[in-house]
């Protein structure tokens, strides 16, 4: 398969010690998301699932500040509501790739027989589109939050097992883990204490990348009807039923799209600031 | 190169088997009966038993999978749960839409993100350097339905310059077959210009810097074969790269847009499957879309090696 080549590094101008604006525009759009989540049935106007059928496909008014969908239900509490699943989703996700693909990435780089298997089987793993791996396995599983929450964090595994190993492969070459090894450490201690900490700051980044896709992936899979149940409010299912009604109240797509674009645009704007901040060298994205 | 070709052939093949096996675990790993899960919580033990028998999951998995493998390489996917038809004859009723809409999406992003890219290198930090990083941000960040209905609300329903939703085979005349595929097209492309400009002007950057283009400039070459014929070519291989791997990202939005446009193609199909739960059809759409990434890098692969004698050395 290919290795991508180096892209130009980044050659921003040194930033000086404030962040810069749109660092803080993102950390207050996510503050203010992380707050949704939080505290959604004290900003909720009603419960999000409460259907009032006298009420369908209502206009914005005082009282349905951003409207009602086709059940009568209030769209500005769902999408309060709607917060919860996305934020849980994306951190899921994140964590649970990386909770599987640091110690994978640090074995393939450390135990060179170990690595051809486990690279070509990250190949495979990666020339499968990952919407499709993701449907695939919601189809085959019980549709619920977790069973979600692992069929997006599969295919995020590949690129986070090529990130460590490349991370550890350019650290062994580095003296001072030619130097450890000389000295006779343990291979296990040589990698959580040498090895390991190289691997931390593109991690965090790369992890940024993952949540922001993670959340976009789940609402493309509730949008198309293999997501989390209905049940449960969430940006794309929302849209997923706002859709439906698109030529005649299309602000039931577009503001849930507005909520979790803003987010997703925050994050990958934290994401790349952290990446300039942390790890001016880091391969992959562009910039 | 002979031997190189024949090394990236053989690369490919453990990588092709590997996917199949990932594939063909994903069913039998399921928690509980795979037949169970297939037939849905009404089935009655008949139906079960349909569907174990005609996945043959009484078999050794070792058998179960020589035996699919096998088919598979005589050109047998086997037949649809629900239809009864050959997969494979599914797939290409199906398939002709989503290349159409594949190659508009691919000759959009040609046409706008190779200019665009070079000319945000060239003039770096400038108006248009600026506006083509923003924009790919932003390209990254809205989910793909999003911008398909943001495209229908203002072009079809707005402005009515293209019809809402629907296909026309080409078939039935190159200009319905446009008016209907341009806005899906655009739809489907907008990530990937996102992702090919910004890679087009890191490459075209750091390209520019070098000392070749610096002799080319002190020659007195004109600054558009300097920056098409020196740097771009110079400035393919990353481009090429970021092509062949973004394709999967392609696939995902194929699946999306299908669904938004109603357009009747691959991705439509392969959600339709996915909601009656026909796994053979699933099984084969995966495969074939892996496979036909593999294939892709594979070409992009040899091709580096065509175009730049450095890499067959290496």
């Amino acid at each position: 398969m290919t290795t991508p080549l180096n892209p130009a590094l980044p050659r921003r101008r040194l930033a000086g010690n404030l962040p810069h604006w749109t660092v803080i525009l993102s950390l207050a759009i996510l503050a203010a998301a992380l707050a949704m989540a939080i505290l959604a049935p004290q900003l909720a106007n009603f419960e999000p699932t409460r259907i009032n059928a006298a009420m369908r496909l209502q206009p914005a008014s005082e009282t349905y500040w951003l409207g009602t969908d086709s059940f009568g239900r209030d769209l500005y509490s769902r999408i309060i509501h709607g917060a919860r699943v996305s934020l849980v989703v994306g951190a899921g996700v994140a964590a649970g790739a990386i909770l599987i693909g640091l110690p994978l990435g640090l074995l393939a780089g450390w135990f060179r027989g170990l690595d051809a298997v486990l690279m070509r089987l990250m190949d495979g793993m990666m020339a499968i589109p990952g919407i499709l791996l993701a449907i695939a396995i919601v189809a085959l599983t019980k549709a619920g939050l977790v069973t979600v929450i692992i069929a997006i964090m599969i295919p995020e595994i590949p690129q986070v097992v090529r990130l460590v190993r490349s991370r550890v492969l350019a650290a062994r070459a580095e003296p001072y883990v030619e130097a450890a090894q000389l000295l006779g450490t343990p291979a296990p201690r040589l990698i959580l204490r040498h090895l390991l900490p190289a691997t931390i700051a593109p991690l965090i980044v790369q992890a940024t990348y993952i949540y922001a896709s993670a959340i976009l992936t789940e609402a493309a899979l509730s949008f198309l009807g293999v997501g989390i149940g209905t049940e449960i409010p969430t940006w794309g299912n929302i849209m997923a039923e706002g859709r439906l009604y698109f030529a005649m109240r299309p602000w039931l797509v577009f503001w849930p799209a507005i909520v979790l674009s803003l987010c997703i645009l925050s994050i990958n704007l934290l994401g790349d600031a952290l990446r300039d901040r942390l790890d001016p060298k880091m391969k992959g994205r562009a910039d | 190169m002979l031997y190189y070709l024949l090394r990236r052939l053989l690369m490919a093949v453990p990588v092709m088997f590997l996917i199949a096996l990932i594939v063909f675990m994903l069913l039998r790993l399921t928690p509980g009966d795979p037949a169970q899960a297939i037939a849905g919580d009404q089935a009655s033990p008949e139906q079960i038993a349909a569907i174990r028998d005609s996945l043959g999951l009484d078999a050794p998995l070792a058998t179960q999978f020589t035996t699919w493998i096998g088919n598979m390489l005589r050109g047998d996917f086997g037949h649809s749960l629900i239809s009864q038809r050959p997969v494979l004859e599914m797939i290409g009723q199906r398939i002709g839409p989503t290349l159409a809409l594949a190659t508009v999406a691919m000759v959009l992003t040609v046409v706008i993100s190779l200019p665009l890219g070079v000319v945000a290198a060239r003039r770096h930090g400038g108006l248009v350097d600026r506006l083509v990083m923003s924009l790919s941000v932003l390209g990254f960040s809205v989910p793909i339905f999003v911008i398909g209905y943001v495209l229908i609300g203002i072009f079809a329903v707005h402005l009515k310059w293209f019809p809402v939703q629907g296909y026309r085979p080409l078939a039935e005349g190159f200009w319905p077959f446009l008016h209907r595929i341009f806005l899906p097209g655009l739809a489907l492309s907008l990530i990937y210009i996102a992702l090919v400009s910004r890679m087009t002007r890191a490459a075209m950057l750091e390209v520019l810097r070098e000392d070749y283009i610096r002799t080319a400039r002190a020659k007195g070459l004109s600054e558009r074969v300097i920056l098409f014929r020196h740097a771009l070519r110079n400035a393919a291989i990353p481009i090429l790269t970021v092509v062949g791997t973004g394709f999967a990202m392609m696939i995902s939005g194929v699946v999306v847009t299908e669904t938004v446009f109603n357009v009747p193609g691959l991705g439509r199909l392969v959600v339709d499957a996915v909601l009656a739960r026909d796994y053979p059809l699933i099984q084969a759409i995966i495969l074939l879309t892996a496979g036909t990434y593999v294939v892709i890098n594979l070409l992009i692969d040899i091709s580096y090696a065509l175009t730049d004698p450095r890499i067959r050395y290496q």
